[in-house]
């Protein structure tokens, strides 16, 4: 599909990340394990860390420290439900999702108009 | 995720009639054109998957899959497809596709076109999210330098 403005988007995104915590975020990102869990957090509601571990070879020990790892990040977050810890992944990333739209949008404006130069000629 | 981000709306006034904008629309090979795509020789046909080859420069590497879905003549055309589909080494074709859906309306100065693309929000979101863009060769090597530039304090 045609997405000619993401290359320059990307960067653009990729410079205002890297003034921020970018290090902290990639350092997070950099295991295997924890990009599953971001995955499973990212479909939605919040999980405690049985249910993070359920199917899966992995300690919950080992998830804990998973998740202390991308919540310090600022990729996901802990709330208390009743008396249940349960992991969430950080809404303020749904900012991003909404920038992406946005670029997704200005590709189709660019398409748009070269329909208009198409037709009214 | 809420609604706000699953749909992209645009209108657009073209000052031509509605045949002529139907056939830049429903005529594949002329869709391709303006679109960026070659379509030569190809047709869209309800319920049938279009290839095409991308010819915007810089992204010729590409093929496109586009589902037809519907065709109404000079009405409506819509289609499925993978939307920002950049990275020719991922299978993409185990995520939900996106609906667009062009929609054209005679109006006295000319055709007024309606684009609607829905369903962002049944992406995996892990594609949504733009710190998680692997899908650009850029990307990946900017992630390696940023590691590096950690790793060397």
């Amino acid at each position: 599909m045609l997405r000619q403005a993401k290359t320059s988007s990307n960067k653009a995104l990729l410079k205002s990340m890297a003034q921020r915590n970018a290090a902290a975020v990639f350092a997070a990102l950099g295991d295997e394990t924890r990009l599953r869990l971001i995955a499973v957090l990212c479909a939605g509601s919040a999980m405690s860390i049985a249910q993070l571990t359920a199917g899966t070879d992995i300690t919950r020990q080992s998830v804990t420290q998973h998740l202390q790892v991308l919540a310090n990040a600022g990729l996901v977050r802990d709330v208390k439900v009743g008396r249940e810890r349960l992991w969430e992944f950080e809404p303020t990333h749904l900012e991003a999702a909404r920038r992406s739209l946005e670029m997704i949008a200005q590709q189709w404006d660019h398409a748009l108009m070269k329909l208009k130069l198409a037709v009214e000629d | 995720m809420t609604s706000s981000t699953d749909r992209i709306e645009r209108e657009i006034l073209l000052k031509a009639p509605r045949s002529r904008v139907w056939r830049a629309l429903s005529n594949a090979e002329e869709f391709g054109n303006w679109f960026g795509m070659d379509l030569k020789g190809k047709t869209f046909e309800a319920g049938k998957a279009v290839h095409a080859r991308i010819t915007y420069p810089g992204y010729e590497h590409l093929v496109c899959e586009m589902v037809i879905e519907r065709i109404e003549p000079e009405k409506l055309l819509s289609w499925r497809w993978h939307p920002g589909a950049i990275d020719p080494a991922f299978d993409y074709s185990g995520e939900t596709r996106t609906l667009v859906v062009f929609e054209l309306e005679e109006v006295d100065s000319g055709t007024l076109v309606r684009l609607v693309e829905t369903g962002f929000d049944d992406l995996p979101p892990a594609r949504r999210l733009d710190a998680f863009r692997l899908n650009s060769g850029g990307w990946e090597t900017q992630m390696k330098n940023i590691e590096k530039h950690v790793a060397t304090g």
